[in-house]
C-alpha cells in the first residue's frame, strides 16, 4: 500500500493531514513532563536539604598587603626549602629552562610554568640563604636572584647573600623575617634563634623533634610577638574551611569517630630520596648537620635520607599525621588528645632506618567522647581517605568534600521515609572550582576528585595552597598589628604534642596520656 | 517516495525516538544552569584530545560550546520529534554526534575516566545513532507524520 505524500501539496489540507501533521504534539508534551518532573525532582532535594545547610565558602584570595619589600632568609634550601621558594616566586633559572624543555613534550609543564608566572607578586626578596650543603646553597641563591620568573641569560636581581651558619644569617641586618626547611631536629633551635633576634618565623611541620624544646618555642614565641607560621599549608584548603562550616551546623550529628589515613608506595614516599653526585665531606657541613642529635659518623643516606632515622626525624607521626590531625583541628578544634596508644614496625624498607613504615595509633578524645583512628603504610597506596563519622552521615574529605546520608539517623529519619534522601547517598558534596553546591554528586565530579585532578579554588581558579599559607603569613607581618595567621604557635604546640604522644606510645610500647593541667605527657 | 505502511511506521518511530532523546538530553542541560562539558570534554581521547581539551580550560569557548551544545540538543529533537525541517535537523544531528565520537572515539587502548555501558571496538552507540541519522536524512517523513505535511511549499531538503 502506497502513503500519499508530496503529491498533497497541491491538494487542500485535509482533517487526515491535520491529524497526521500534529499528532507529534502531545509527544512533545510527554517529554516536557518528563523534564518538568526531573528538574522537580531535583529541585526538591536541593532545596529540602541544602535549605538546612548552609555553607561558609570563602571569597577570593587575599590581597597583599601594601608596605616595605619584606627581605626573607632561607634557612635549608633542599626540596621543601626548594618548593616554599616557588610558592614565594623564586624558581632556579636552570629548572626555568627544564621546565620549558619539557612543556614541548609535555603540556603538563606549559601549564605549571604559565600558572607559576601568574602567581601574585608578594612583594618580598630572598636576601639570604644557609644550607649546609653547598650546591642545595648555589642552587637556592640562583633561585633568589631569579626575580623575573625567567630562564638562564635573562635579567636578575640582586644576588641573596649565603651564610654558613643559621646564626650568622638570623643576625643580618638584612633579613626580617626566616623560613625554615631543615631537618626536624633544627626547626626548634633555628626558630628559638630567629625569635628571639626579632625575625618572624615561617618553620616547616611539624613543630619540634622533643617535648622539651616544645615549650620553650611557643614561650619564646609568645614573649617576642613575632609572627609565627606552621606549614601546614592544609589550612587554606577551601573543602576543609566549608567542612567546618557543614559540623558547626550539626549536618553529621554526633561524631564518635574519624579515620585518617596515610598510604604510600613509592621509594620517595618512604623518604628514600636520591644521593647528589656532589655530595661528600667536603660540601656539607656535618658537624653542624648533626646538632643536637646523638653522633653519627658521615653517611650521606642520613644526610640525604634523614626522615628515616629517629636521630634526626619524628617518623610517620610527626612527618605525616601532623598533616592529617592538623586538618582535623583546624575543622574540629579537635586539640590534644586525652591518649594515644600507637603500634607498627619496619616491614617493608628492611634499609637500615629506625623509623616505622607501618603505624597505627588510636587517639581518644574522651571530652568530646570520640576516638582518632590514624593508619599508615608506606608500601601500599590504596587511598582510605579521611572520614569523619557521625551519627546522621559520614563526611569524607580531599579536595572535595561529601555528606553521605546514614540510614540509621535520627535526624534525616523523615526524610529519608519520605525518599528525599537515600541512605548512604551522598546530600550534599563541594567540588571546589565548580559554580554552584549541589546536594547531588554526579559521576563526574566524583571520577575526578578520585583521580587527584582538582586542586584548591578560590574563586573558581586553581591556586597553591603552599602560596596561600605563605602569603598569610606575610599579611600579618605586615599588617604588624599582633594578629597571628591560621597555624600559629599555639596550634602549633597541639599538633607537636599530639604527634609526640603517638610516637611516645609506639617507641615505649605503652598508652600515653596528656595531662591538662600541668600540660605533660604521661 | 512512497512508503509502505510498515516503512513509514518504522521510519517515523526512528526519527520520534531519536528525536526524544535529543530533546531530553537537551532540555535537562537547559534547566540545569550548573550543566557544563568540562569534565566531559577533558576527559577526551584520540587525535582531537589537545582541541577539546582547549576548548575545556577556555572560560569563553567553553560557554559558547556549553550553550550551542544545549540548545543545538534541544532544537534537533525538537524538530524531530514534531516533523519539521528533519532533512536539515538530521544533518546538524549527525555533525554534534560526530563531535562526540571524535572526542570519545571507541580507539582501541584508549580509557576514559566515564565508565562504558558495554564493549566497543570503533562501532559504538553514537556512531550507531550518527548512522540511523542519515537514515532519517536519506528517508523523510514529515510529510507524513509531521508538521511538515501541512505546509503548503515543500522543500525537500528542509522535508
Amino acid at each position: 500500500m502506497a502513503q500519499e505524500n508530496q503529491e498533497n501539496n497541491s491538494k487542500k489540507i485535509s482533517r487526515r493531514d491535520i491529524l497526521a501533521g500534529l499528532a507529534a504534539l502531545p509527544i512533545v508534551g510527554v517529554i516536557g513532563y518528563g523534564l518538568l518532573k526531573n528538574k522537580s525532582e531535583t529541585e526538591k532535594r536541593n532545596s529540602s536539604l541544602l535549605g538546612e545547610i548552609k555553607p561558609e565558602i570563602q571569597n577570593g584570595i587575599p590581597p597583599i598587603i601594601e608596605g616595605k619589600t619584606l627581605r626573607i632568609g632561607i634557612i635549608g634550601s633542599g626540596g621543601r626549602g626548594g618548593y616554599l621558594m616557588k610558592s614565594m616566586g623564586f624558581v632556579n633559572p636552570d629548572k626555568i629552562d627544564e621546565y620549558t624543555e619539557k612543556g614541548k613534550t609535555d603540556k603538563y609543564w606549559v601549564k605549571f610554568l604559565e600558572d607559576f608566572r601568574a602567581q601574585d607578586n608578594l612583594n618580598i626578596k630572598i636576601t639570604a640563604i644557609c644550607d649546609i650543603f653547598d650546591k642545595n646553597a648555589e642552587k637556592a641563591i640562583e633561585a633568589g636572584a631569579n626575580l623575573h620568573r625567567n630562564g638562564k641569560g635573562s635579567k636578575m636581581g640582586d644576588i641573596p647573600k649565603r651564610y654558613t651558619t643559621y646564626k650568622e644569617l638570623i643576625a643580618s641586618p638584612d633579613v626580617d623575617a626566616v623560613v625554615i626547611a631543615t631537618p626536624d631536629h633544627w626547626h626548634v633551635p633555628v626558630a628559638l634563634e630567629a625569635a628571639r633576634n626579632g625575625k618572624h618565623v615561617y618553620c616547616e611541620k611539624p613543630l619540634s623533634w622533643s617535648v622539651a624544646e616544645t615549650y620553650e618555642i611557643r614561650k619564646t614565641v609568645k614573649e617576642t610577638g613575632i609572627v609565627f607560621q606552621l606549614g601546614h599549608q592544609g589550612r587554606q584548603t577551601e573543602s576543609y574551611n566549608v567542612a567546618r562550616s557543614l559540623i558547626k551546623q550539626d549536618v553529621i550529628g554526633k561524631i564518635s569517630l574519624i579515620e585518617v589515613c596515610t598510604n604510600r608506595n613509592d621509594p620517595n614516599g618512604a623518604w628514600v630520596y636520591d644521593i647528589a653526585p656532589e655530595a661528600n665531606e667536603k660540601t656539607i657541613d656535618w658537624k653542624q648537620f648533626i646538632g643536637q642529635a646523638p653522633w653519627h659518623d658521615f653517611n650521606l643516606e642520613r644526610f640525604f635520607r634523614w626522615r628515616c632515622w629517629w636521630d634526626y626525624s619524628t617518623g610517620l607521626s610527626g612527618d605525616l599525621f601532623t598533616h592529617e590531625f592538623d586538618a582535623l583541628n583546624q575543622i574540629l578544634d579537635l586539640g590534644i588528645p586525652n591518649s594515644a596508644m600507637a603500634s607498627g614496625g619496619i616491614y617493608f624498607y628492611k634499609d637500615g632506618r629506625t623509623v616505622p613504615d607501618v603505624l597505627n595509633m588510636a587517639m581518644e578524645y574522651t571530652d568530646r567522647d570520640l576516638s582518632l583512628l590514624y593508619s599508615a603504610t608506606l608500601a601500599s597506596e590504596k587511598n582510605r581517605g579521611k572520614v569523619i563519622m557521625g551519627h546522621d552521615a559520614y563526611l569524607e574529605l580531599s579536595d572535595t568534600l561529601i555528606v553521605s546520608v546514614d540510614p540509621q539517623s535520627t535526624r534525616y529519619k523523615d526524610k529519608l521515609k519520605q525518599g528525599i534522601v537515600e541512605p548512604f547517598k551522598p546530600i550534599y558534596s563541594y567540588v571546589p572550582g565548580q559554580g554552584a553546591v549541589d546536594a547531588i554528586t554526579s559521576p563526574t565530579e566524583k571520577y575526578f576528585a578520585g583521580r587527584g585532578l582538582l586542586y584548591t579554588y578560590r574563586d573558581g581558579k586553581a591556586v597553591d595552597t603552599t602560596h596561600l599559607h605563605l602569603r598569610e603569613w606575610i599579611n600579618c607581618i605586615r599588617a604588624g598589628n599582633g594578629a597571628q595567621p591560621s597555624c600559629n604557635i599555639d596550634q602549633a604546640f597541639q599538633e607537636a604534642m599530639t604527634a609526640h604522644m603517638g610516637t611516645i606510645s609506639y617507641k615505649e610500647g605503652r598508652r600515653t596520656y596528656w595531662d591538662k593541667e600541668k600540660e605533660v605527657i604521661v | 517516495m512512497r512508503y509502505t505502511k510498515l516503512q513509514s511506521f518504522a521510519l517515523v518511530i526512528l526519527r520520534i525516538t531519536i528525536g526524544w532523546h535529543f530533546l531530553y538530553e537537551g532540555g535537562v542541560k537547559i534547566l540545569n544552569p550548573n550543566w557544563t562539558a568540562k569534565s566531559y570534554l577533558l576527559d577526551s581521547g584520540g587525535f582531537l584530545k589537545g582541541f577539546f581539551e582547549f576548548i575545556a580550560e577556555n572560560q569563553m569557548l567553553l560557554s559558547i560550546s556549553d550553550a550551542a551544545n544545549a540548545l543545538g540538543l534541544a532544537l534537533i529533537g525538537l524538530s524531530l520529534v514534531i516533523g519539521l525541517f528533519t532533512r536539515f535537523s538530521s544533518l546538524a544531528a549527525i555533525f554534534l554526534l560526530f563531535l562526540y565520537y571524535l572526542s570519545h572515539p571507541a580507539f582501541p587502548g584508549i580509557q576514559y575516566l566515564f565508565p562504558s555501558d558495554g564493549s566497543y571496538f570503533l562501532i559504538n552507540k553514537t556512531l550507531v545513532e550518527i548512522f540511523a541519522l542519515s537514515v532519517i536524512y536519506a528517508f523523510p517523513t514529515s510529510n507524513i507524520f509531521g508538521i511538515q505535511r501541512l505546509m503548503k511549499n515543500n522543500n525537500s531538503f528542509l522535508a
